[in-house]
Order: C-alpha cells, then structure tokens, then sequence
C-alpha cells in the first residue's frame, strides 16, 4: 500500500515539476509574460485541479497521484517565497504586494471554486 | 527556468526538472506521513517543508549567485524540480479552504498568515546564511 503510494507520488511529481516549467516557459516566450506570471499561472490552476479532487472526493489513490504528486510538484511555494523577498529587497514593494494579492486572492479562489464545483 | 530564453526546454533539462520533482515530492509526502494533521487542525507538514524549502531557496540563490561556471542543470534541479516538488501552493489554498469551510479562522489566519510571513523571511535567512558560506570570488 504504502509502496504504491510511493510510487504514485513519484509519477505525479515527475510530470508535475517538468509542466510546471514548461508553462512558465510558454508564458515567457509566447506572452513576454514576466516570471512570477508563471509562478501565478501554476499556483492558480494547480489549486483549482486540488480543491476539485478534494471536493468531490477522489479516493486516495487518485489524491496521492494527482493531488500529493502532480498538484505538489506542479504548484511552489518556494519560488513564490523568493519572488516576493527579491521584490522586497529590490524595494519594488508594488509588485511584492501585486504578488502576494493576487495570489491569495485567485490561488485560493480557484481552490474554493474547485472545492465549491466538486461539492 | 530554461537555461537561455526562447530556447526550447531540451529533454535532459526536463529530465533533471522531473528527477528532482520526484524527489522533493516523496519528501513532502513522507513528511505528511510523519506529522499528520487532524481536521481543523494546524497543517504542520505544509508549514516545515514551505518554510524549510523557502530557506533552501535562499540557499540556493546566494550559491547561485556570480558563479556563471556552475553546472547549467543545477538551478532547474534543485530549484524548479526539488524544491519545486518539496514545497506545495496547492495544499495551502485547499487547507485553507477547508479550514474556512470548517470554521476554524483563527487556524487559518494563523496557517495562512504564519506561512506568508516567516517563508518569506525564510528566503531572507537563508540568502543571508548563503553570503556568509560562500562570499563570492
């Protein structure tokens, strides 16, 4: 069991970390978007994808796969953390607000959206 | 990120993004086994692996920084696959709502703010520690 889940988190977040950087690639070179657009783009749509699977209830092979690997690897809160303190530190502190609100406000509205659909 | 703008993300780049992901994810994971929450509760497994990889991405950054001969898959290895995969978004904001929907607001504040706060000055910490470990040429 355990073994299994291990294996399904390790699938997920093999695709999740690679397509997390492929968007934010094509955001760049197709949109001139700037990098904490990407960041924004993940972390939005990978909180929708989890609030639907944990909102309808998906079992638990299906949460560990999508939710635990892709959902995980695919969303940061890392890279989140660093675009904001370079903002802070760079004394931009406009966009280290911009970054902040908007991903509060559209990350955890696209997880109470999925959350509210799946219900 | 992609070593060079417009240059299209090569297999072995995916492929050191995607090695890395698996690992930082299977920590997460086991550090979810390790401190299980209970529903209401404060979610401590997301709170130590996003501060504990915000501090490691401040590492990272001041390792990084005027080393122009490192290795071009570190960066992608490290930063977008394994702290990538170690830290989650997602489980934050369904945390949050749930926490929201359960009507334990002093939790979710506390969870959300608390995050936001000490991960971001987790970054700060760990670039600070960063310039002391390696100065720079």
């Amino acid at each position: 069991m355990t073994a299994t889940h291990a294996l399904l988190v390790a699938l997920g977040g093999a695709v999740g970390a690679p397509a997390r950087l492929l968007v934010g690639h094509w955001l760049r070179t197709r949109w001139s978007a700037v990098p904490p657009a990407g960041t924004l783009a993940v972390n939005v749509g990978g909180s929708l994808l989890l609030g639907l699977l944990v909102g309808g209830g998906a079992g638990p092979g299906w949460l560990t796969l999508l939710g635990t690997g892709f959902c995980g690897a695919f969303t940061t809160f890392s890279t989140l953390a660093l675009e904001v303190w370079e903002a802070v530190e760079d004394g931009r502190r406009a966009e280290a607000a911009a970054v902040v609100g908007l991903s509060l406000v559209l990350g955890l509205g696209a997880a109470a959206l999925g959350y509210a659909l799946a219900s | 990120m992609p070593a060079r703008e417009g240059a299209f993300p090569d297999a072995r780049l995916l492929g050191a993004v995607a090695a890395g992901g698996v690992l930082g994810s299977l920590g997460r994971w086991a550090v979810g086994l390790a401190l299980p929450h209970t529903a209401g509760g404060m979610p401590w497994a997301t709170v130590v692996v996003n501060v504990t990889g915000a501090f490691a991405m401040g590492l990272l950054v001041a390792f990084l920084v005027d080393r122009p001969g490192v290795h071009r898959l570190l960066r992608p290895f490290v930063g977008v696959g394994m702290l990538g995969g170690w830290t989650t978004f997602s489980t934050l904001a369904v945390d949050v709502v749930q926490l929201g929907a359960a009507d334990r607001v002093p939790v979710l504040l506390g969870y959300l703010v608390g995050t936001l706060v000490v991960g971001v000055a987790a970054v700060g910490a760990g670039a600070a520690l960063g310039r002391r470990v390696w100065p720079g040429p």
